[in-house]
């Protein structure tokens, strides 16, 4: 297989791929090329431009230089319309169907074959039930998307690309919103499509996933490619280190936890979202002080949802928070009284959240805070001194630049953290929660905001920690909580952890810790 | 790259609606050429006649007052994150609000009638935005829409009201009998008068100095309240107005309820100030001039301020020149208006592009042009 | 006998009253449909008011004022997708601006060019305007009072751009749901992006869609000066836009619904008219003013929940930009 594999041109081959953005230099002359018929892994921290490159490769953005070859022939990709031409198809990471269509009218759109929409749609399900047995891949073609459950979404997404004569395949972050069991059954599908000839990209920031898959793997690094090797002859670590550019700390510095009262008690909680549907099913667990608690599983399990019921920020259908004696739901305290009371929270998506994007520094500093006495004089903001308690946060947590003024969009994603850190700990609180604490922050302030977590929790603060960066949780957490379809599947002290363990527990397994 | 680009924070507020404005004036310009006029000519008459004299100057903040009024309430409604475009609307109805006191309390000493008729305007008017405000609030009606039906809902009740109810006896046009001298609004020339500073007697009133006083409250409510924070931040992002403890529905309801209530206060100045008597349409379109004040202002109290007076000689500059030019009517005033609206409003992105390449292209990636919400990767 | 009579010719003014509704409102669909906030079209309409009651007067043919509508129409459509869809300008402040500007434009022209004081002259000589049309034998079927005057005053008596309107319900239905144009046309309102990716340009199905809405407002301005009165007047559109985007949203953005209503708010209009200072048995005197204010009440109630529910396009009123 490997020998007839050489003997052809590449499926896709970049040559000198270069792409400013301003200032951000997000593709820097990258060179790669993927063999056709195998399934290739692409693989990089977050804003490592694995995004930039594909939505070159697709027509979305222009490169500023370089050739992009498809079998061995130089094309040019100015939009989607020539990538499709190319024969490239993409699945974006957020699905990009028509919720209100059917699943045949989300699949023929671009391809509808002539003016008149009855004999296009007729002609194309032949096509596709074809394309169904070959692959695999059966979805009911008449049913509405926005009623079909996410992984058979993508898979009429991979079936849109298919039928548009796609034969080289683009995967952008595709487990993300997926369970494992439904991960494994894409992964199969993608080893149906390698079997028929099909090429696939796959591109993650999840070493398990290359290792799964891939037959090769290109690893990016700011901008730039800095590793291209066959996956049997690398290892996880060895991919890591090459991702992060040395040797990872996998292991934070931290001394054993020493957990003092309870602080805060959850018991038999149940959160459902607008349609009813219930995310977070009987939850009950405790945090005490000085220790650093971490939530695990798979995005979509119900943490999000949990998080944001302790915030105050949905309401609970059922179930007690109880924190300092008092019951938090049944008082029905929004998230500024639960601050009041000394419960803190880092949100999971710091631009959709946690700041204003809009707003300088400073206002953005008080968020959440601006009806402290602190903050007032005389019935108006007191200026000054939301000034001074920004520029004392800035330091005291080495914000750069550290100008209050400054907007906050105007600083990288790292000092945007450590400002929301800064600002949700200033008010010493007796629990923190923090969802995906180093989403999208860059590996010194990764370093930086981990071991601040942990000096909290040696000041003895109860930490929830929400990450679906699996290494995250075992770094930090002293206990961890796994999460599966809304329930705490399991509990694990740090010491008896194993990737392995939480990644069954993860996929629905009962440990052995709860019932 | 798509999000608009950033400019500094002068260009932002100064040098953009200049462009813009100057833009469509030569648009203006055009459409007077294309008429037979001269432009530069017609340019010449309409500032002679907004600023030539204290007669003219009186007309053009005169008008201004209104725009003031309106344009704010816009602003705060923009801010919370609502487009308001009842304000005509709303000024109409709090209008009613201040004319019934004027004509029921017009024997009380007008120091007793004032803060009445504020009141009055101001509650009629925040009642009027009260109840878009409560369908967007609590049951997601789009807020745009409702308050364009309110503003012919309002119409249809004021015709209605004049027509049948208030009508002076007697009469034929709709109107109501002219308010009790203690109901009139002091001109500004009796108030600069008693200080020894002579000016000629024009329909500006103390509602200019309301209006002045109004702007500085919104600033000082937006800018340095808790209230006002909250507001803005349920405006720029309401989800992180919840994370914060901000509740979003509450604050559409208070924003909505103090623009209304601004733009309520129009009745001070037109009727009280001027008219004297409740009488058809007499907000005149300065609703929607509001939105474009608000606009070309910036959505900020100074601004608001200075835009508000341009329009002001937009309009008393416009009636002089169809009073010199045959064939300009005062509808070239409202041309001029719409043309600043859309240049201003609608196709700012047309120079903000060009106007942010150069201003990239002068200095290169200082850290604080640099935008990381939208950048690749993000 | 008597209220027979009345009701049928109730009954035509309502028709004669919906069409230049129904074909903003139809306007309005395609350019709703397709993302784009349609607050332009009282200034579509009444631009194209303006141009083709000019035209008609100046070269005596109501067809020429038709095309001079219709251009003005596409060409305010041109400027309002330049703003909306190229610049991603604000689309409520665009149609605001685009309707103020044109209120102004019109008469300000107007008298520029006619000395009128902002009127166009009068139509009166043959062929400049667009008459009612007798269909056979309609003298003949008035005697026999039913169905022979539904024949009579219903159908026939009307002018070429009713019949016009009527034949546009059906298919805009037939191109909204039956054609390639029509399937993409629906997603680009709803999800641009899927649009993209599929490798469709949006910025071009947005053009069309809103340069379809200025046709159809052109032809809705003509029909105003040039065959339901005699020229064109400051303001002589009224609100028809305002109303016509109630219209669109009480029929849920559907082309036969929107007809539905269009037709509903027609009528209150033609009763008002019909029943200004008469004294009904138990009502009295109904005010004109509250029939007249009735479409819009029951717009925000409908967009309140209370009468059923409106689900605009999801994409509705957002400048599409490639990045998520």
């Amino acid at each position: 297989m490997v020998e007839e594999i050489n003997s052809l041109p590449p499926a896709l081959e970049l040559r000198g791929i270069d792409k400013r953005f301003g200032a951000v230099h997000a593709n820097r002359d990258l060179s790669f090329a993927v063999a056709a018929g195998t399934v290739h892994g692409v693989i990089g921290e977050n804003g490592a431009g694995k995004s930039t490159l594909m939505n070159i490769i697709y027509g979305f953005h222009r490169a500023d230089a370089g050739e992009i070859r498809v079998h061995g022939k130089p094309v040019e990709i100015h939009s989607p319309q020539d990538a499709i031409a190319a024969g490239i198809g993409m699945v974006h990471q957020h699905f990009m169907l028509v919720e209100n269509f059917t699943v045949l009218e989300n699949i023929v759109l671009g391809v509808e074959g002539g003016p008149r929409l009855a004999g296009g749609l007729a002609s194309a399900r032949a096509g596709l039930e074809q394309l169904a047995r070959d692959y695999g891949l059966d979805v009911p073609l008449d049913t509405v998307v926005s009623e079909l459950p996410v992984g058979l979404q993508q898979r009429v997404e991979i079936l849109k690309a298919l039928h548009r004569g796609a034969d080289l395949l683009i995967l952008d972050e595709p487990t993300a919103v997926l369970t494992p069991q439904e991960a494994d059954q894409l992964f199969k599908m993608l080893g149906r499509l390698r079997a028929q000839g099909k090429t696939v990209i796959l591109v993650t920031h999840k070493l398990r996933e290359i290792m799964a898959v891939t037959d090769r793997v290109t690893v990016m690094r700011q901008g730039a490619v800095v590793a291209e090797v066959a996956t049997r002859a690398t290892s996880s670590r060895d991919l890591a280190e090459k991702m992060v550019g040395r040797a990872v700390l996998l292991q934070v510095e931290k001394g054993p936890a020493q957990p003092g009262a309870t602080l805060l008690t959850v018991r038999d909680l149940e959160v459902t979202d607008r349609l009813g549907v219930p995310r977070v099913k009987g939850v009950s667990f405790t945090l005490r002080a000085g220790e650093i608690v971490g939530l695990a599983g798979v995005a979509g399990n119900g943490q999000s949802e949990l998080l944001e019921a302790l915030a105050g920020i949905r309401a609970p259908s059922r179930g007690e928070i109880v924190l300092g004696g008092r019951d938090l739901v049944r008082e029905g305290l929004d998230p500024r009284a639960r601050r009041h009371l000394g419960l803190a929270h880092v949100p999971e998506d710091r631009l959709r959240m946690g700041v204003v994007t809009g707003f300088s520094a400073q206002d953005n500093a008080i968020l959440g805070y601006h009806d402290l006495p602190a903050y007032q004089r005389g019935g108006l903001l007191n200026r000054a001194a939301i000034l001074g308690g920004c520029e004392r946060k800035m330091a005291a947590y080495d914000v750069r630049p550290p100008n209050p003024h400054l907007r906050i969009a105007a600083f990288s994603g790292g000092n945007q953290q450590k400002l929301v850190l800064a600002r949700e700990i200033d008010s010493d609180p007796r629990v923190l929660l923090v969802g995906q604490p180093t989403r999208g922050v860059d590996i010194g302030a990764i370093e930086f905001i981990h071991q601040k977590l942990v000096a909290l929790r040696d000041a003895g603060k109860a930490l929830l920690l929400v990450s679906v960066e699996l290494d995250e949780i075992l770094g930090l957490a002293d206990r961890i909580l796994v999460m599966n379809a809304g329930e705490i599947v399991g509990e694990l002290a740090r010491a008896e952890a194993t990737e392995e363990k939480i990644g069954l527990m993860m996929a629905g397994v009962k440990g052995e810790g709860r019932a | 790259m798509s999000p608009p680009a950033k400019l500094p924070r002068w260009a932002e507020l100064g040098l953009l609606p200049a462009i813009n404005l100057i833009a469509a004036l030569l648009l203006s310009g055009a459409i007077i050429r294309l008429i037979g006029e001269s432009p530069w000519a017609a340019l010449k008459l309409m500032a002679d006649g907004a600023f030539g004299s204290q007669e003219s100057i009186g007309y053009t903040f005169y008008y201004a007052t209104n725009f003031i009024f309106t344009g704010l309430a816009v602003a705060v409604a923009y801010h919370a994150g609502l487009f308001n475009i009842g304000a005509e609307g709303q000024a109409y109805i709090g209008g009613l609000g201040t004319g019934l006191v004027c004509l029921w309390l017009g024997a009380w000493p007008f120091w007793a009638v004032l803060p009445l008729a504020i009141l009055a305007g101001a509650l009629f008017g925040a009642a009027w935005a009260f109840i878009p405000a409560w369908l967007q609030a609590r049951r997601g009606s789009h807020i745009v829409i409702t308050t364009i039906m309110f503003n012919f809902i309002a119409s249809a009740l004021m015709t209605w009201l004049l027509v049948n109810v208030l009508i002076r006896p007697g009469q034929q046009s709709p109107e109501t009998r002219e308010f009790a001298p203690n109901a009139f609004m002091p001109g500004l020339h009796t108030l600069l008068g008693k200080i020894g500073i002579p000016f000629t007697s024009t329909p500006l009133n103390l509602a200019f100095l309301l209006a002045l006083a109004a702007a500085a409250l919104v600033w000082v409510l937006l800018w340095r309240t808790r209230w006002g924070y909250a507001l803005r931040v349920a405006g720029r992002n309401p989800a992180a107005a919840v994370y914060a403890g901000i509740r979003p529905p509450r604050v559409t309801l208070g924003a909505m309820l103090l623009s209304g209530a601004l733009a309520g206060s129009l009745g001070l100045n037109e009727l009280m100030g001027s008219q004297h008597r409740i009488l058809l349409d007499f907000p005149g379109g300065a609703g929607f001039v509001g939105i474009a004040v608000a606009l070309m202002g910036r959505n900020q109290p100074v601004g608001i301020f200075l835009a508000a007076v341009l329009f002001g000689a937009l309009v008393q500059g416009g009636s002089q020149l169809s009073f010199d030019m045959p064939h300009v009517n005062r509808d070239m005033v409202v041309v001029i208006q719409g043309l600043v609206i859309l240049l201003c409003g609608a196709m700012e992105n047309v120079f903000r592009g060009p106007l942010s390449r150069l201003f990239a292209g002068k200095t290169r990636s200082p850290k604080s042009e640099i935008r990381n919400d939208g950048g690749p990767d993000a | 006998m008597e209220t027979y009579t009345l009701i049928v010719l109730l009954l035509a003014a309502t028709i004669r009253v919906a069409t230049p509704l129904l074909l903003a409102a139809l306007a309005g669909m395609f350019s709703e449909r397709s993302g784009v906030i349609a607050l332009g079209l009282e200034g579509m309409m009444l631009g194209a008011a303006f141009t083709s009651a000019s035209v008609a007067a100046v070269s005596g043919s109501a067809w020429l004022g038709l095309g001079a509508g219709v251009a003005t129409g596409m060409a305010l459509a041109l400027l309002l997708a330049f703003a909306c869809v190229t610049h991603r300008g604000n689309q409520v402040v665009a149609g605001m601006a685009l309707n103020i500007m044109v209120a102004g434009l019109g008469p300000a022209l107007a008298l520029a060019w006619f000395d009128l004081g902002g009127q166009t002259p009068q139509l009166e000589g043959p062929g400049q305007r667009f008459l009612a049309l007798t269909w056979p034998w309609a003298a003949a079927a008035d005697k026999v009072p039913f169905p022979g005057r539904l024949y009579s005053q219903l159908l026939s008596g009307h002018n070429l751009i009713v019949y016009l309107a009527a034949v546009l319900v059906p298919l805009s239905a037939w191109l909204l749901y039956r054609t390639r144009f029509g399937l993409r046309l629906r997603a680009v309102g709803e999800n641009p992006s899927a649009v993209d990716t599929a490798g469709i340009s949006v910025t071009r199905l947005r053009y069309q869609a809103v340069l379809i809405s200025g046709v159809l407002c052109g032809v809705a301005g003509t029909y105003l000066s040039t065959a339901a009165s005699a020229g064109f007047v400051r303001d002589m559109t009224a609100g028809k836009g305002y109303l016509a985007l109630a219209a669109l949203i009480f029929g849920k953005w559907k082309p036969y619904p929107t007809l539905g209503a269009c037709l509903l708010f027609a009528f209150t209009d033609a009763l008002a008219t019909r029943l200004q200072g008469v004294d009904l048995p138990l009502v009295g005197v109904i005010p004109v003013q509250f029939i007249l204010a009735l479409p819009y009440v029951l717009t925000v109630l409908l967009l309140a929940g209370f009468v059923g529910t409106a689900v605009p396009p999801a994409a509705i009123g957002v400048p599409y930009a490639k990045e998520k």
